[in-house]
């Protein structure tokens, strides 16, 4: 069972969260204007990667908030958590600076 | 091949055994095949060998960056069965049940495809109406699947509490009596030594690094660990490592990974007959040849290659186990173990030709790829051999997440196994 | 008193003599005893039958690594345990243990055939054949196959034990109470650090326990452990817990506690569980884990009297047994050099000891030869020679010869030790092999945990106290409380070091010498499955079974690497080594569950009016946690009988209804309009206050998600219900779409399920009926149409009324707050004109109407335009929450399943539910099928069965005839319209 720091609680065991899947995945502001391919990405394409993920946790039953967190799915620690809008440093998730 | 058979063990036997070969070469890899498949369990050796068997391709290699048979296919609960609600599924299942009732002789190797009858529990009144709208669907479709009243379950397997009082009482099954299980280690090393037999090298310990392409876009081969290999196709069954080998081609596909675990009890002697799975309280459960229990817990919530999870998660399903079955309370947890399973939006495979020209991906089982491997092999052989899918795998296209022809048997039924 | 027994010494308590029985013989033991050292004690030896060629085995070890020794221990018919370890299991008065896998009887097993043809029976064998003919693997063989493996019996009554489980936290876990985890606790319990100690043993003390030579401090070892034991005691920090296995190190310094709390007891008291699993996270993680001694491989080296060189030495100066009277040793290491010593200085004779290494020298094996011990090195052990017992030795040269026959009744070995590392794996740490300890190591940390001791490669008393008392002191100030000096301990003992052999010696034989003991693998095997291409550990594994018994390897696996290396002639290393998975030793599934068993297997969920249904004569279903009214059968009622009879009331009178269950979300905020207007499929802007619409949520992927009635109570405040299942998703879908996306605006969700009791006032009457209790509301059907809500008094009480129909009459729901449910409940079921109905008849009434369920009807495939309620679709907005996927080609194609309503032609039929539909019936499998019965009821209203189905092209088949193919031939049906009753809906605007 994970130990997440929930940036508005602290730390605190898994089974208070609720996973949100990839983080940054923002939906599109006009859907209507996008082909069905461009649509599908946003439905359905996720990156998945083996190493450092940004990802969304909810502090369910606890604030209740979303927030991100940037995490290594091989070994699962977690290198990071901070607050919607909030931006990761670069150097714990690198893809934020593309 | 030398052959397996009672007399040949026999034979060697006053040998001391001296005499027995490797059931298949280490073969190194060699500068260039016809087609590469990337990925050595159950469904990439399958592959290997119906193209080698039924195609003719025999200038080919599987390449494994670990040990065969090392990823799910020696992972998993070994559960098979067909009875799947959606004809396109019904249909590709069934063909993978129909290819286990002869696995043994066609391989001459003992998978002990044990057609023990599995048994799918409905604790309410949706998944009753969920259960019989699948015996309904699957007669039609020639799939063998009845309904049990919970004294009929009972019947079936003893040990079943079908007590009212429990907190969600058994009300009935669906059972299919050609369901049952087979001997995992065993598909693995039996294609493999198949395969071999015709010629199809196995290359153990050589990972994958990279997939080139011409300059027309178009698969020309691959680069490994044990070095560049040309091959104008090349197959992925990379199973929870999917979306990285893809990655190497520069496509992304509709997939995650998820820890999914799975337990063993300490060995007893025969006491559970049959297969029971209960989505309704997350409970999968068997006895293996050798007498443990054999148990399917959940996945864990997120996305993860550790190959490991959270204790809470088997935690859950042994108390599923204990309320079903309260007297393997006593029993003891032998072993827990983890896989990657690679998981699609509608929790049916991909087994498909992609964008880029040569390149095939056979991905997205789920928890429940153990059972399809002889059809999953056999249809990607043809769609790798013909470049052009078999009918039976031909909805399970990448293109359907685009058009919203999903095949959602979890939607369907909330049933994902 | 037993000729087994020592005069005096061990830490057994001969004043206070317990009986108990094996195999339905009594025997008498010690208090302190385990049931291998009362067994011992009594001479017993054979205790069990190995898994497949069931020899005769013995007891090899004394602790948790025991391959051999497994028996089942029952309390009474239901309190069964089988496999347990008879090392571990603590002897008490009348205990009843039985040796397993053997029939008819231990001493005569007809099993033993097995070992008779063992040569058929190589590893692997059952790949090879029972290939033919189909139907026999299954029939035939796998039977056979079964009944003769497996080992104890499974128990066969429910186990009426209470298991319960806890969460800790703390700075420093240390794992292992011996002389490292000692002086670790004692360190970092000194600095302050919040320590919890645990220990798999019934006693702390690990090695301490059987050392009667050594002191430290001054103290002889076993006063020293008391004094520790009484400091930890005495610190209100520290927490000890023996009898408690870490069984797991699981992610983010998580680690899994198995206590057994009564096993040990011969009545256990009826307020204490049977074993409690803590979930500790701790700061900071001590290993004192220790090593276990190897076997060595050696033909016939698993004959009853052969045993650990260290187990034989705990058994003699812990429990104060003798393991023999006449005991040859053999040993590739020091530490069976003390064990000989110390049978000597007992006055056991020692005839030899039988060195596998060409030269024995320093001061273990000078001590042995000034005792006058005769010490043969260069040696190796040819065979044994015994029926149920060892009775001799085989000695010999590795390069042949003769064999020189020593008698003996024991034989102790010792082929070296291998560190514990099993939790250091499991954390994920990595290992190296050290060439000098013949051993891997842990090396990278990846947790916050350090080993200490033994178990990192740290032997001899001195070196593993001071290695443990650094590691204390390092793990306190890593969790934050510096300032503690390990102290110098002054220790008088003699160390040895790591080394000893991995596989068999050069020159011996293969055949019959065992690596895992449990499994029956031996060496052979093992260079069978090199010699048939497993080249990787973990394939020799899977091949031969080495390593998968229950004691996963403890003792074998190291040996196993060795053949391997030694067959592929590659460094061992590179061989690879299998994962370390959880649990470290067996631990029960009653104490995964805990107290997640019955009603507490998941909480039940029981609505505000639930008394009121129980009184009323309800039968209950589940949905979800809940439990639901499902009908009221008065006597002599079948379901069918009480549903027809709530219908017709409902119909003709009125009927009340408990909905408390529906999910009800307070969406309040400035922007509450516009976010609904982006979340469902309907338009909400022009919702005038006091009205409500039936609202449809998508998936962003264009299925339905869910629906219900939503009622605008204030411009900036809405009641919106969901389906009783959906409840919880609904809300944490709207609360991703709030936060995450438009976190601009001004909108809050608050859950008000349980807030609310809901009564469903429904039929001709309801008005009437509800006229007299509501204050502040204008009933007329002008001031309160369908679909409309106002807010008032019901009984006094300040409720929401709705003015909304799931039955298709003039139906009012009653909201009020849920305490006060029961009484307006019972006001309105005092007035003797309404009938209670449950969730049955609510499904047939709306079915007449032909509304859906969402769930039933649809299924998580199907669109609002399949499930016939498109016209809730305001096409019009410029996005919502899965238009863009409803505007793939797809979702429109003819040939999508459409919800349709289906009447037999036999009016008295009633479809199954899940029946299929077709148009030829006559076709073979696989049929086409173009749809299937979603409900399916049989109208008292209406006199005949109704349906509703879902059919491809459905709306376009109304009048077609089409069939229901079931087993005793296809039912004819008719395709009609999905509203069967007031398709004007008159009734319902009454």
């Amino acid at each position: 069972m994970l130990l997440i720091d929930c940036p508005y609680c602290g730390k605190r065991p898994e089974i208070e969260f609720s996973y949100g899947g990839e983080a940054h995945v923002a939906r599109p502001a006009d859907p209507q204007a996008l082909s069905d391919d461009a649509w599908a990405a946003y439905l359905y394409l996720r990156s998945n990667p083996k190493g450092r993920h940004a990802e969304r946790w909810r502090h369910t039953h606890g604030c209740a908030r979303f927030f991100n967190a940037v995490r290594d799915t091989v070994s699962d620690f977690f290198v990071t958590t901070y607050k919607v809008g909030e931006t990761p440093p670069a150097e714990a998730w690198p893809r934020a600076a593309e | 091949m030398q052959s397996f058979s009672i007399l040949s063990l026999l034979r060697r036997a006053f040998g001391g055994h001296a005499s027995w070969q490797p059931q298949w070469r280490d073969a190194a890899p060699k500068a260039a095949y016809d087609a590469v498949i990337i990925g050595g369990g159950g469904h990439g050796l399958g592959t290997a060998y119906y193209l080698a068997s039924e195609y003719g391709m025999r200038n080919i290699a599987v390449l494994e960056r670990g040990w065969i048979g090392g990823g799910n296919t020696g992972r998993n609960t070994t559960i098979i069965r067909s009875n799947y609600l959606f004809d396109e599924s019904a249909a590709l299942y069934d063909h993978a049940l129909k290819l286990w009732e002869g696995l043994s002789r066609t391989l001459n190797y003992n998978v002990m495809y044990s057609p023990r009858g599995v048994m799918m529990l409905a604790h309410n009144v949706h998944d009753v109406q969920v259960f019989k709208r699948h015996v309904h669907a699957n007669r039609a479709n020639g799939v063998d699947n009845e309904w049990l009243s919970a004294e009929q379950a009972r019947a079936f397997c003893p040990p079943l509490n079908i007590s009212p009082d429990l907190r969600y009482p058994v009300l009935g099954a669906a059972l299919q009596r050609r369901g049952g299980t087979a001997r995992h280690d065993a598909v693995a090393w039996g294609y493999a030594r198949a395969a071999d037999a015709l010629g199809v090298d196995i290359v153990q310990n050589c990972e994958v690094t990279g997939i080139d392409r011409g300059p027309d876009g178009a698969v020309t081969g691959v680069q490994t660990t044990r070095g560049a290999i040309r091959a104008p196709k090349v197959g992925i069954v990379a199973a929870g490592h999917t979306s990285v080998v893809m990655g190497m081609a520069g496509l992304r596909v509709p997939l995650e990974s998820f820890p999914l675990q799975a337990l063993v009890s300490e060995p007893v002697k025969p006491v559970f007959p049959c297969v029971v799975m209960s989505n309704t309280v997350h409970a999968y459960i068997s006895q293996s040849d050798k007498g443990e229990l054999v148990i399917g817990a959940g996945t864990d919530a997120f996305v993860s290659y550790s190959q490991r999870g959270g204790l809470h998660i088997p935690a859950h399903t042994l108390d599923a186990i204990c309320e079903l079955f309260p007297m393997f309370r006593r029993m003891r947890m032998l072993r827990n173990w983890g896989g990657i399973v690679d998981t699609t939006p509608d929790r049916s495979p991909i087994i498909a030709k992609t964008p880029v020209p040569g390149l095939y991906v056979n991905c997205g089982w789920g928890t429940g790829g153990f059972k399809a491997t002889p059809g999953s092999a056999h249809v990607f052989a043809h769609t790798m051999a013909q470049d052009a899918p078999h009918p039976i795998n031909a909805p399970f296209t990448l293109e359907r997440f685009r058009d919203g022809q999903m095949i959602d048997e979890a939607a369907a039924a909330a049933v994902a196994h | 008193m037993s000729a087994l027994r020592t005069p005096t010494g061990g830490r057994i308590d001969r004043s206070r003599k317990l009986r108990f029985s094996f195999d339905g013989r009594s025997f008498d033991g010690f208090a302190g005893d385990t049931l291998a050292s009362a067994l011992l004690a009594n001479g017993v030896h054979l205790v069990g039958r190995s898994f497949k060629y069931h020899r005769p085995r013995g007891i090899l070890s004394a602790g948790s690594d025991e391959p051999n020794a497994l028996v089942a221990v029952a309390r009474d018919a239901a309190r069964v345990t089988p496999n347990l370890r008879a090392t571990q299991v603590e002897l008490y008065s009348e205990l009843r243990a039985e040796s397993q896998n053997r029939f008819p009887s231990l001493g005569f097993d007809i099993g033993v055939i097995n070992d008779v043809v063992s040569p058929l029976l190589p590893a692997g064998f059952y790949y090879k054949t029972f290939k033919w003919p189909a139907w026999a693997w299954q029939r035939l063989y796998e039977p056979a196959i079964r009944a003769a493996a497996g080992l104890g019996r499974a128990p066969t009554l429910p186990d009426p034990d209470r298991y319960i489980s806890r969460f800790a936290h703390c700075d420093v876990l240390v794992i292992g109470a011996g002389p490292a985890g000692l002086a670790a606790a004692l360190v970092a319990a000194d600095a302050g650090a919040r320590v919890i100690l645990c220990d798999e043993q019934a006693e702390c003390g690990g090695s301490l326990l059987a050392e009667t030579a050594a002191t430290i401090d001054g103290w002889p070892a076993g006063d020293w452990v008391a004094t520790t034991l009484a400091t930890l005691a005495a610190n209100p920090r520290v927490r000890v817990l023996p009898r408690t296995t870490a069984f797991g190190y699981f992610a983010h310094n998580m680690v899994g506690l198995n206590e057994r709390v009564t096993d040990h007891l011969a009545a256990p008291p009826a307020d204490l569980p049977r074993e409690r699993l803590w979930q500790v996270r701790a700061a900071e993680v001590v290993i004192a884990t220790g090593a276990l001694e190897r076997p060595l491989v050696f033909p016939n080296n698993d004959r009853p009297g052969v045993m650990l060189a260290d187990a034989g030495r705990t058994y003699l100066l812990r429990y104060g047994v003798v393991p023999g009277r006449r005991v040859v040793i053999a040993t590739a290491h020091d530490a069976a050099y003390r064990a000989a010593l110390d049978l000597h200085a007992a006055g056991i004779a020692v005839p030899l000891i039988a060195d596998l290494r060409q030269t024995a020298t320093g001061d273990w094996p000078e001590a042995a030869r000034a005792a006058g011990i005769r010490v043969r090195t260069g040696a190796i052990i040819a065979t044994t020679g015994g029926r149920r017992r060892v009775a001799w030795a085989g000695v010999a040269q590795p390069d042949g010869g003769t064999i020189e026959p020593v008698p003996c009744d024991a034989l102790l070995m010792s082929g070296g030790w291998t560190p514990s590392v099993h939790l250091f794996s499991q954390s994920r740490g990595k290992l190296r092999f050290d060439a000098e300890a013949q051993a891997f190591l842990p090396n990278l940390s990846v947790e916050r945990e350090r080993s200490a001791g033994a178990c990192r490669g740290v032997f001899g008393l001195t070196a593993a106290l001071a290695d443990g008392a650094a590691a204390g002191e390092a793990a306190a100030k890593a969790a934050g409380h510096g300032g503690a000096r390990a102290p110098r301990m002054a220790v008088t003992a003699k160390a040895f070091g790591g080394g000893g052999l991995l596989g068999p010696a050069a020159g011996t034989a293969a055949k019959h010498a065992f690596v895992d003991f449990q499994n029956d693998v031996t060496a052979k095997d093992i260079g069978l499955a090199t010699r048939e291409g497993f080249r990787s550990i973990e394939h020799v594994k899977r091949y031969t079974t080495t390593g998968m018994a229950t004691d996963q390897g403890k003792t074998s696996n190291m040996h196993a690497l060795g053949i391997v290396a030694a067959a592929l002639d590659v460094p061992l290393p590179q061989v690879g080594l299998t994962t370390f998975r959880m649990p470290y030793t067996p631990v029960t599934f009653g104490s995964f569950a805990a107290l997640s068993r019955g009603d507490l297997f998941e909480p039940l969920r029981r609505t505000p009016l639930h008394a009121q249904a129980v009184a009323a004569g309800a039968v209950f279903e589940d949905v979800g946690a809940w439990k639901r009214a499902r009908y009221f059968p008065r006597a002599g009622e079948d379901m069918h009988a009480a549903v027809a009879r709530e219908c017709v009331a409902v119909r003709s009178r009125a009927g009340l209804f408990d909905g408390s269950t529906l999910g009800k979300i307070e969406i309040v905020g400035a922007d509450a309009a516009e976010f609904l207007n982006r979340m469902y499929v309907n338009a909400w802007s022009k919702l005038g206050v006091g009205r409500c619409r039936y609202g449809i949520l998508c998936r962003e992927d264009g299925f339905v998600a869910d629906d219900g009635v939503i009622g605008r109570i204030a411009a900036d405040r809405f009641h919106v219900t969901t389906t009783t299942g959906g409840a919880a998703r609904v809300l944490a879908l709207m609360e991703d779409y709030l936060q995450t996306e438009w976190p601009d605006l001004d909108v809050w969700l608050t859950s008000v399920t349980e807030q609310w009791a809901v009564i469903a006032l429904q039929g001709p009457q309801a008005r009437d009926i509800l006229a007299p209790f509501v204050a502040g509301i204008d009933l007329a059907r002008a001031a309160m149409p369908h679909m409309s809500v106002v807010e008032g008094q019901v009984c006094g009480i300040p409720a929401r009324l709705f003015r909304v129909s799931f039955t298709g009459e003039l139906g009012f729901e009653i909201n009020v707050p849920a305490d006060h449910g029961p009484a307006v409940w019972q006001a309105l079921m005092a007035t003797g004109a309404v009938t209670p109905y449950g969730t049955e008849a609510m499904h047939l009434l709306r079915a007449e109407k032909g509304y859906i369920i969402v769930g039933q009807e649809t299924d998580g495939t199907a669109t609002p335009d399949d499930a016939g309620v498109g016209w809730a679709v305001a096409r019009s907005k410029r996005d919502f929450v899965g238009k863009r996927s409803l505007a793939r080609a797809s979702m429109a194609a003819p040939a999508r399943k459409q919800l349709v309503g289906l009447l037999t032609e036999d009016p008295n039929l009633v479809l199954e539910e899940g029946a299929q539909l077709v148009d030829d019936p006559t076709q073979a499998p696989p049929m086409r099928l173009l749809g299937h019965v979603t409900s399916s009821y049989y109208s008292a209203s209406l006199g005949h069965s109704i349906a509703l189905a879902m059919l491809s092209g459905g709306r376009a088949r109304h009048g077609a005839r089409l069939f229901v193919p079931m087993p005793g031939g296809a039912i004819a049906v008719q395709v009609t319209a999905p509203v069967f009753y007031d398709p004007e809906g008159a009734r319902l605007d009454a």
